[in-house]
């Protein structure tokens, strides 16, 4: 699972007012090569969450995410670059998800979050 | 999942199995490897997803899009979206499908979700989303728990808010009946969707497909449901407000029209004589062809 899919995770258990975001608890993660597209960063900035990217791109060993971002900053070649590694290249292979109110662990196998609810959580 | 099924009796087995089977079950790993390994299932898939892309109406810029294919099974529909260049995250209920789909190096990322509980996505982040033959099993009651219109609700409440203002989701499906396609219909309304059904090929059998268009947002211009492909003058168009009622009598005439009647070949002289060259040619011992050949007979014979 990229970063690019973590920012856009939300914990929906009933009764959570707040699910975002999911802390990552990183057992194993890989890094693998993506075709760079500026474009498709520069239409996905404004939909990140930086705090939370910055936070997950930590656990996952990654600091070279600057803390505070401004849009002037997506002219910057070297900035993008740093963005699409950290959003595209960044993958959490096994551990897990937890919501940040309950506490909820979600597994994280092979990749694939299992982001099934338990009849009472629906 | 049904887009495989290529005659009207095969798909009302598979709609009739499919009612009392659950996904996370039906699709074990045996039928999850049957699915994908069928040049012709992926080819349909494809074909399906091709279109549900084009109604998808992306603005074309060449911009990548974030998109969601929810039901992505093995992935195959999400093939067609990284073809197109486009990013997405792929949602399903069945394991053995995703390990298909891990198998076979998909570039999007996946999720085990089941989509009747609400997708767990923040608010309005996604840029479309697309569903290859997969709404229909949320009418299912699998468990004591289920209920399908608090799924319906559940699912489609959770789609609007997660959805970019404007944003579009297509659903192709295979309604089990008109009720039930009213009920999908509904729900999707009442989560404030605009738009409506779109239905490719309707006087066709075999190749009809139906795709629920849905616009985030209030109804407008930018908001019409395009027009099926292979209709006549668009009489068949499946506009929510006024073409509805129409379609469905077509649909209905359309269904229960006699098979017979729609495969009336002439068997007249020209037919036989051709076939005899073709006999011919192939090395059998034919009769000569003569005035007497493939004459009236008189009725009482």
């Amino acid at each position: 699972m990229r970063l690019l899919t973590h920012n856009m995770l939300s914990s929906n258990i009933k009764g959570v007012t707040n699910g975002f975001p999911l802390l990552i608890e990183a057992e194993k993660f890989i890094e693998k090569t993506v075709d760079f597209n500026p474009d498709f960063l520069k239409n996905m900035y404004p939909k990140i969450e930086w705090k939370a990217l910055v936070s997950a791109a930590t656990s996952m060993g990654y600091n070279q995410l600057p803390e505070e971002v401004e849009p002037s900053m997506l002219e910057s070649e070297e900035f993008l670059k740093k963005f699409h590694h950290a959003l595209l290249e960044l993958h959490l292979e096994e551990g897990a998800l937890i919501c940040p109110e309950t506490g909820r662990r979600f597994a994280v196998i092979k990749g694939i979050p299992n982001m099934l609810l338990h009849e009472d959580e629906v | 999942m049904l887009g495989f099924l290529a005659t009207e009796k095969e798909r009302e087995r598979w709609v009739q199995d499919q009612s009392y089977k659950h996904p996370q079950i039906f699709y074990n790993d045996t039928e999850a490897r049957k699915y994908t390994s069928s040049s012709r299932i992926v080819d349909i898939q494809a074909k399906l997803s091709e279109r549900a892309l084009e109604l998808l109406a992306l603005p074309e810029d060449g911009v990548p899009r974030f998109l969601l294919d929810i039901g992505c099974g093995s992935g195959l529909s999400g093939e067609t979206l990284s073809e197109n260049g486009h990013q997405w995250i792929g949602l399903d209920i069945s394991q053995s499908m995703l390990s298909v789909a891990l198998e076979r190096e998909v570039e999007g990322d996946l999720l085990l979700t089941d989509m009747g509980q609400g997708l767990a996505m923040r608010t309005g982040v996604i840029d479309g989303a697309i569903s290859i033959s997969a709404v229909q099993w949320l009418c299912n009651a699998d468990k004591s728990c289920h209920n399908p219109r608090l799924r319906l609700k559940a699912f489609f409440g959770s789609l609007y808010r997660c959805l970019a203002r404007g944003a579009k989701a297509v659903f192709q499906m295979y309604p089990e009946s008109l009720a039930q396609r009213e009920l999908i219909l509904g729900f999707a309304m009442r989560a404030g969707f605009a738009g409506g059904v779109v239905v490719d090929y309707p006087h066709s059998s075999k190749s009809r497909k139906e795709y629920l268009v849905l616009t985030c947002g209030p109804p407008s211009v930018s908001t019409t449901v395009p027009t099926g492909k292979g209709e006549e003058g668009g009489s068949s168009s499946d506009d929510e407000s006024s073409g509805d009622e129409d379609n469905h009598t077509v649909s209905i005439s359309d269904r229960h029209r006699p098979r017979k009647k729609m495969k009336v070949s002439k068997k007249d002289r020209k037919w036989v004589l051709k076939k005899k060259e073709q006999m011919r040619k192939k090395g059998n011992i034919v009769p000569p062809d003569t005035k007497y050949t493939a004459r009236k007979r008189k009725t009482r014979f």
